[in-house]
């Protein structure tokens, strides 16, 4: 146990769309409330790490520095890392993990902050990104020719898998559909009921083949994930969730000379790094920051052959609570907000614990897989109860 | 589209990529060496890893390797729906543009359509565009 990492606490601020209360003051809510869930102090903390590090550029999308943190919280940290360029959001918890099992700290928080919604709002506080002038970097290959969103970009990669594979749009409306049916019964999430296929398919569309309801939105919320080591759990009161792999890659980051997105990869790589297999998983939590993600990674992962996802989306019940693999039990970002990423994360390790409540899958689960990223950039973990 | 167009910020790199056009010119960077085309361009290769790389001028044709209809108007003065593709060129293996499909009905684009470019300027920019081989 002594090199090994495990998820100790869970713990997440109001999630909202324009809210007013602070981006620091919401990570220190969702601090506040993972510390407890562990049974932790704060002295207890000596390491922190966030994805991707504070953007000054674009600060609805990162406000807050794991500096800001460490100052405000008045921690004593022995390492600490906040970074855009590593394996998606997901890679700052498994850099944690890696960083627990080197013994460079005891307990990590690792924490992804959203400001989005409330930016848009409040663009004198934060001003919004340049797309318009002087573009640099990737977004010159993309911006010039309006294809402003990840929404333009992913939408051309679910396009090509309808007309090489045959993916249909009422194939893709279940992750939206499970994800709303999800969300209404989580108390935390933003979207309290749940949605017809009728409602799915009269959306106005943003990008085809997406429509509004394959998208997820601006919200602003922090959530948090404590990290220990393993020779520090007997500090710790929660039911230990053992970081059993992780795998992360990036694939032309540039996002439109990818063939395919880092879910394969990643997801090919994920089963080289342990011994369980993909027949050993109880739940799944996919990125789906666009509903086409979750085909990628049901594919990357093995759970069904290349150009096969639409086929095992069909109808929905394959990927239910009482499905044989429950598919975003929180209602993912569709459902849920777009927590980018640590909600994934999060929600594993509620249903690993049995602490889902009304939206809790039977049979005791003992595995879950969480992943995060789209296009280019990916990061999985295989988390267990053991 | 009568919107103005995100001007990139033009250097070293990319400056033959984004006033090839003014020529009549598709510029994509290629390596001397091994003959690799590098997209984005970069000043040494990512195949082989040689400095001798220089803008080459494509034939400017190629085929529509996926698309999409943009029906948001991500910008106030965006007139949409517009079609967004990524174009695999004809003699560049390996490097796709993203452009638009322009000079025709926005239903009338398709997976493996073949295209060839046309240039608009704005503002000393030339965006390669593409429209479709009748
Ligand atoms: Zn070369």
């Amino acid at each position: 146990m002594s090199n090994e990492a495990y998820i100790t606490g869970i713990g997440m601020s109001e999630v909202g769309v324009r809210l007013t209360r602070s981006p620091l003051l919401l990570t220190v809510d969702a601090v506040k409330e993972a510390i407890a869930d562990a049974g932790l102090t704060l002295d207890q903390i000596d390491g922190v790490a966030t994805y991707p590090g504070k953007m000054a550029s674009f600060l609805g999308f990162s406000p807050v520095s794991s500096d800001d943190l460490i100052e405000v919280l008045g921690l004593e940290t022995r390492w600490h890392i906040g970074a855009a360029e590593t394996t998606a959001q997901l890679g700052a918890i498994a850099e944690a993990a890696n960083a627990v099992k080197a013994g460079l700290a005891r307990h990590v928080i690792c924490f992804r902050t959203v400001y989005e919604a409330a930016a848009l709002a409040r663009p004198e506080e934060f001003p919004p990104m340049e797309r318009r002038k002087d573009v640099s970097g990737n977004s010159q290959w993309v911006s010039p020719f309006g294809a402003f969103s990840a929404a333009n970009w992913t939408a051309q990669f679910a396009m090509r898998h309808m007309k090489r594979y045959g993916l249909t749009r009422e194939q893709l409306a279940q992750v939206a559909l499970n994800d709303h049916a999800n969300a209404a019964i989580n108390p935390r999430a933003l979207v309290k009921k749940p949605l017809t296929m009728d409602d799915y398919m009269s959306a106005r569309l943003i990008s085809t083949p997406f429509c509004l309801y394959d998208c997820d939105r601006f919200t602003d919320a922090s959530t948090v994930v404590i990290v220990s080591a393993g020779d520090a759990i007997d500090e710790v009161k929660t039911t230990p969730i053992r970081i059993a792999a992780t795998a992360g890659s990036v694939e032309r980051y540039s996002w439109d000379q990818a063939e395919w997105a880092g879910a394969y990869p990643t997801g090919r790589d994920l089963w080289k790094n342990t011994d369980y297999q993909p027949k050993d998983v109880d739940t799944v939590q996919l990125y789906d920051g666009f509903a086409f993600q979750p085909i990628t990674w049901l594919e990357g992962l093995g759970f069904c052959g290349i150009g096969e996802g639409g086929l095992f989306l069909e109808g929905g019940k394959r990927i239910a609570r009482d499905g044989a693999l429950p598919m975003n039990t929180g209602g993912g970002q569709l459902g849920w907000g777009r927590l980018h990423g640590f909600g994934f994360a999060f929600e594993a390790v509620v249903q690993l614990r049995g602490e889902g409540g009304a939206r809790q899958i039977g049979g005791d689960p003992r595995v879950a897989i969480a992943t995060s990223g789209g296009g280019p950039m990916a990061a999985a973990l295989l988390l267990t109860k053991d | 589209m009568a919107w103005q167009r995100s001007r990139p910020r033009l250097d070293n790199d990319n400056r033959a990529f984004w006033t090839g056009g003014a020529d009549g010119k598709l510029n994509i960077t290629r390596c001397n060496d091994c003959g690799g085309f590098i997209h984005p361009p970069r000043e040494i290769c990512r195949h082989c890893q040689s400095e001798n790389v220089a803008p080459f001028a494509v034939a400017g044709t190629g085929s529509v390797d996926t698309y999409t209809v943009n029906h948001q108007a991500w910008a106030k003065d965006m007139d949409v729906p517009f079609v967004i593709a990524r174009v695999k060129l004809d003699d560049a293996p390996g490097v796709y543009l993203t452009t638009n499909i322009v000079n025709c009905p926005v239903d009338a684009v398709d997976v493996d359509d073949r295209v060839q470019v046309v240039f608009e300027e704005q503002d000393g920019i030339w965006y390669p565009l593409f429209e479709k081989v009748q």
